[in-house]
């Protein structure tokens, strides 16, 4: 009996050891370099495998999930958005802005009669579970190519109204995936305006990244040449706040 | 002729490190989200197959909860061991390690070669009169090498939403995104009862000439 606890507190003990030296060696530049620099492999194997507007897996109606989880914010918890969810988001507002030609200010009556996509697709979560919905919206191209994005643009940075455990949300993604077909500004799921809890009144589907790059409660898109003064500078929320990596394709 | 050549040296330890920092790091991005599904979605606990035990800290990579470390880790060591893994069996079909040692034959396949061969295993006598192998010892190389390890790299691949719209097929194969995740567990901890077998019949046999020959190289036997 000693024996064992003995061996197993040896394991234990020899287990804390290697993970200790992990968490020394993890907090040294070179391996914070090497974990930036293997999630860019990452994205280029993944965007040399396939076509730059190669399309996330679509599904039959019969595989939709019958309720769609609501992760991170629930809800905007502020009496403006109570007041604009109460009026229909009457009076809400999607600006495109940044380095773009022509500003825009778009209601949703706006974003509804624009051409508009309707996509059966898998939300995975960073945290491993996944869930089927139908999505409806224009393409953040038509959006795009209506404001006329200028030359030098890199990224389009998304707005959120809410704010998840004291900081305001908001995410980030390259040309490609903005240009991407599937990538919607959606007002629908599953045929309904779009749920409290998944972001309503509009959210960003970016189907070939993980959850926290779909923003929800946008407010406004932004293009930029660069993400160092967004935030705190990593290009998204949870990249700010608890280290993720900004591609979220793995 | 050594009884190890030196690919077989060099990738055995990589690996090692590899699947060692994989596995605890893994651990750490189980304890996200505690549940497994089969098919191409699931996220309540109601739908799960399996409720994974909450993995203490002391077993996981960092030793705090921390998904996003975690997956630093995770992501990076997928590198060297998924090209490790090609390495090895390139150079095992090169200089036909693979041929001459770990293909089993048809003869050792019959009920009474294997029964001989677990009786043998269970009186802890290890010498392999036949070759360098024994057959459990073919079939659990051949598992492990054919089975788990690139079994790792195809469902961590198919995980990987960016990864997915270049080989559809590879999700459908699997059984959808979920059920690919739920064979990336079942063969992570398949690597780790063949870990906790070979590390214990290691120490059962001869370790210290095991563990030298593994890293010198050793002598071929005549």
């Amino acid at each position: 009996m000693s024996g064992s606890v003995g061996r197993r507190g040896f394991l234990a003990g020899a287990s804390a050891l290697f993970v200790g030296a992990c968490s020394k060696v993890a907090e040294t530049d070179t391996a914070q370099s090497l974990f930036s620099a293997a999630q860019g492999w990452h994205r280029k194997v993944h965007r040399s495998l396939a076509e730059r507007k190669a399309l996330a897996k679509e599904y039959p109606r019969s595989a939709i999930s019958p309720s769609f989880r609501g992760n991170g914010s629930r809800t905007v918890d502020t009496d403006a958005y109570r007041a604009s969810l109460a009026g229909g988001f009457a009076d809400w507002r999607l600006e495109v802005t940044g380095m773009v030609d022509t500003p825009l200010s778009l209601t949703l009556d706006n974003i509804r009669k624009l051409p508009q996509r309707t996509q059966i697709t898998r939300h995975d979560c960073v945290e491993g579970w996944s869930a089927i919905g139908e999505w409806t919206g224009p393409q953040l191209s038509v959006l795009l190519e209506a404001a006329g994005v200028q030359e030098g643009a890199k990224f389009v940075v998304f707005h959120c109204a809410d704010t998840y455990k004291g900081g305001r949300y908001y995410e980030s993604v390259d040309l490609i995936d903005a240009y991407h077909p599937q990538t919607i500004v959606a007002h629908k799921l599953n045929g309904e305006p779009l749920p409290e809890k998944n972001g309503a009144p509009l959210r960003m589907r970016i189907e070939r990244q993980l959850g926290y790059k779909h923003a929800k409660y946008l407010t406004a898109i932004e293009l930029v040449d660069s993400l160092e003064h967004i935030g705190e500078g990593e290009g998204g929320y949870w990249e700010d706040r608890a280290g993720y990596q900004w591609y979220a394709g793995i | 002729m050594k009884r190890h050549a030196l690919s077989t040296r060099l990738w055995h330890w990589l690996n090692l490190a590899c699947v060692v920092i994989l596995f605890m790091s893994g651990l750490n991005i189980s304890n996200a989200h505690r549940y497994l599904y089969w098919g191409d979605a699931g996220f309540s606990p109601a739908d799960a197959w399996l409720a994974v035990p909450r993995f203490p800290g002391w077993a996981t990579i960092p030793d705090y909860y921390s998904l996003a470390k975690a997956r630093d880790w995770h992501v990076l060591m997928a590198w060297p061991f998924a090209i490790g893994l090609l390495f090895v069996w390139v150079a095992m079909l090169a200089n036909r390690h693979f041929w001459h040692d770990l293909r089993t034959t048809r003869a050792e396949w019959r009920a009474k070669a294997v029964l001989a061969d677990v009786v043998d295993h269970i009186r802890l006598k290890f010498d392999h009169t036949h070759g360098k192998y024994n057959f459990l010892q073919k079939l659990a190389y051949g598992v492990v090498l054919g089975v788990f390890l690139p079994g790792m790299v195809f469902t961590g691949l198919a995980i990987s939403p960016g990864f997915e719209p270049a080989a559809p097929w590879l999700v459908d194969l699997l059984g959808g995104r979920q059920s690919a995740r739920s064979l990336h567990f079942i063969f992570a901890f398949g690597l780790f009862g063949f870990f906790v077998v070979h590390v214990v019949l290691v120490l059962l046999n001869k370790p210290f000439a095991l563990l030298r020959d593994m890293v010198t190289g050793g002598r071929a036997q005549p």
